[in-house]
């Protein structure tokens, strides 16, 4: 642990913190594209060590918070099928489809099962071949490789009880998304460092021409943080607009080529809807047709019917693209909070409205 | 009961399992309670084979506590639910300042519990309230459906003596307090979550499973003002302290660089996306007294192996609040809450 002792280290923090604070002169608004970054940022108070010049906004980049709602609906469906198994990640269970989630699923008798790997949902459809094993797999190009390689098994060992929901979204377009919003006020971004480990820097670099916003590629601890502020705010400031990577521990401009060839195997690019956002061209991942056989959508014979949710007056959508910040919800700690969360962002630990719950509410009493 | 002459024409052997006229009342259910469980709870207790337990009276204030445990695996690194079981209500007691006396046991097994895994349970049971030195002296043992329980849920419920004068609880905690933790958190939530079968990760990481009353009573004796104990269980260090906030209101303000975190449990914690102040413990505590009573605290605690680590984490602050404030290792602040449910691991 030593290692990351030394990403989480208070003086190099305060060093980083009084470097941002001499570069800035000017008003910028940065967004963190990761609900990982976000969590950090929150967690450590990291904004709080900025000059009020700089906003921090927080972006799209928290997988269950944008999964949209009628593919919850169908996981609950198909878990209350009998015979069904289905596995989960575990902060996907709470999260509230139209109706309702898969805890409540599962404590009415649906056999719902949360995992940590797709492997292990693969295996406990090997271990029951009388029962219908489905993986939700959700999650970025993170998460991509892992649940590709459990459907490439599940291929290759012939398992016919095991399909899976797919509901993967991918980084580079919601952030055009975000930019090309009329009302964007995002000037550079904090890439997501673990996305980018997978998928490599160089498609970001159109996306900094096209735009003109720095895009820093950063990581997930204080210290990282802090440093792709600083390289952010500095571009910012000369009028640069270029990709650089703040987190070359892990990212290079390539990214891992065996995971990226086991995603253009599994999976194909489509069209996908972005909880509270809508749908973004290009934004996601289906199953390519030589896995269409494991689609359980198609396999338990769902229509995808594109459901519109109730107003509840939720503004994850808004959250989620920068334009409002959690305190900014008139439901935010009042009618909405983790046990009844309105929206999707107060639900995941990685959701910015859950972060701001847990960490910050009555920030302003915390005495200092 | 040792000399029981009943014999039964079921054949019971070593390997044998629950089954449902286990627990009917008839001649299964005494070869049961014959066989295993009171054999390997030592002596006799004292309401075998009667209603309840009679017990000597005494002068003075009884402190009185139950709790349920069910947990999965049931063994796990550095302990098992009979361990368990005896454990976290002597501690319970000893929150109050209390000696424990006497235990209380009830047994809700389900149908196909291996007779062995009770077996093994009950000696554990036993090997602990040894070591508590008290006796289980009444007790109650059900069978329910196969499918209607998970093996086995034990209930405990505890008698002690307080034998001091002091008011020990969050109503007596005072601003300018310091807080003591009795040593790292999050061993037990970690050893049991790395035994589940579903979880591919080793550590050797044992639970911290632990009787904490000797190192009370002797806080006690050395005559110090403990204003406040509580021990950490499931919802970890922040539900503890977030508590105490809440019914004492005031506000704790901890240090997290204070807080020790064992480095398999830190590495485990950042791979699941787990926050060590949630995550549960079986053998620590927290005790709040007197800014001026803490250094002979720390040395009498270390007097103990299961406290030999304690140190000061933070101070009670005046504050009308019930909050729980943490100074993170960055340097900034924050509050703890308690969490809504269950820790869930991060998808990423």
């Amino acid at each position: 642990m030593k290692h990351l002792d030394d990403y989480r280290d208070s003086d190099a923090v305060r060093r980083l913190a009084d470097a941002i604070e001499n570069v800035a002169t000017r008003p910028w608004t940065i967004m963190e594209v990761c609900g990982g970054q976000t969590h950090a940022i929150v967690r450590f108070g990291l904004d709080t060590l900025l000059p009020e010049k700089l906003t921090l906004v927080h972006g799209p980049g928290c997988p269950v918070c944008v999964t949209p709602a009628h593919l919850i609906d169908a996981a609950i469906e198909i878990a209350r099928r009998p015979g069904v198994i289905l596995c989960s990640f575990g902060d996907m269970l709470r999260v509230p489809g139209t109706k309702d989630d898969l805890f409540r699923a599962k404590s009415e008798g649906a056999d719902v099962r949360f995992v940590y790997s797709p492997i292990d949902a693969l295996q406990i459809a090997i271990e029951n071949p009388d029962r219908e094993v489905v993986f939700f797999a959700v999650g970025f190009e993170t998460t991509a490789p892992a649940n590709g390689m459990a459907l490439r098994q599940a291929k290759a060992l012939q398992v016919k009880n095991f399909s899976v929901i797919c509901s993967h979204v991918v980084v580079p377009p919601a952030m055009e998304a975000v930019l090309s919003a009329p009302d964007n006020r995002v000037q550079g971004f904090l890439a997501a460092g673990h996305v980018c480990a997978i998928m490599g820097w160089e498609e970001y670099v159109p996306i900094a021409a096209k735009y003109h916003v720095p895009i820093v590629v950063t990581g997930f601890e204080p210290v990282d943080i802090l440093q792709g502020i600083l390289l952010c705010v500095r571009q910012l400031e000369d009028g640069l607009a270029t990709v650089e990577n703040q987190y070359a521990r892990w990212v290079n401009r390539e990214g891992n080529t065996p995971a990226q060839q086991i995603i253009r195997e599994v999976f194909r690019i489509i069209p996908r809807e972005w909880r509270g956002i809508g749908e973004i061209p290009q934004s996601g991942f289906g199953l390519s047709e030589a896995y269409a056989d494991f689609d359980a959508e198609r396999r338990f014979g769902l229509t995808r019917e594109p459901v519109r949710e109730a107003d509840s007056g939720c503004i994850s959508g808004l959250i989620l693209q920068g334009r409002k910040k959690p305190d900014q919800c008139p439901h935010f700690g009042t009618i909405c909070t983790p046990e009844h969360p309105v929206g999707a962002t107060m639900v995941s630990d990685e959701g910015a409205c859950a972060a701001y719950y847990r960490y910050r509410r009555s920030e302003e009493e915390v005495p200092e | 009961m040792k000399d029981s002459t009943i014999s039964c024409p079921i054949p019971h052997d070593e390997g044998g399992t629950v089954q449902l006229s286990h627990g009917s009342g008839g001649v299964m259910m005494h070869r049961l309670l014959d066989e295993i469980i009171f054999p390997s709870l030592g002596d006799s207790p004292v309401c075998a084979h009667h209603d309840g337990a009679v017990l000597p009276a005494t002068g003075g204030r009884l402190a009185f506590t139950t709790d349920s445990y069910v947990v999965r695996p049931r063994f796990f690194p550095g302990g098992d639910i009979g361990s368990m079981a005896v454990h976290g209500t002597v501690n319970d007691l000893a929150m109050c300042g209390a000696r424990p006396l006497c235990l209380s046991v009830g047994l809700i097994l389900e149908e196909g519990l291996p007779l062995n895994e009770l077996r093994r349970i009950m000696e554990s049971l036993h090997t602990a309230a040894t070591g508590a030195g008290i006796q289980v002296v009444t007790g109650d043992t059900k069978v329910v459906d196969r499918g209607k329980g998970d093996g086995i849920f034990i209930n405990t419920s505890g008698i002690g003596i307080v034998e001091h004068s002091l008011e020990i609880g969050p109503a007596a905690i005072r601003e300018g307090d310091a807080i003591l933790l009795s040593g790292d958190i999050g061993r037990h939530g970690i050893a049991v979550l790395a035994a589940r079968e579903s979880l591919d990760f080793e550590t050797t990481i044992q639970s911290d499973s632990a009787l904490l009353h000797e190192p009370v009573l002797a806080l006690l004796a050395a005559g110090l003002p403990v204003h406040c104990l509580r021990d950490l269980t499931r919802g970890g260090l922040a539900a503890a302290l977030k508590e105490l906030m809440l019914d004492s209101h005031l506000t704790a303000r901890i240090r997290e660089v204070d807080i020790p975190v064992e480095t398999q449990v830190r590495g485990a914690c950042e791979m699941l996306g787990l926050d060590p102040l949630h995550v549960a413990n079986e053998g620590r505590m927290i005790a709040i007294l007197p800014e001026e009573s803490v250094e002979e605290a720390i040395s009498v605690l270390s007097e103990f192996p299961v406290t030999q680590n304690a140190l000061r984490i933070g101070t009670i602050a005046g504050e009308q609040k019930g909050r729980v404030v943490l100074e993170s290792i960055v340097g900034t602040r924050r509050v703890v809450e308690m969490l809504h449910g269950e820790q869930l691991p991060r998808i990423c």
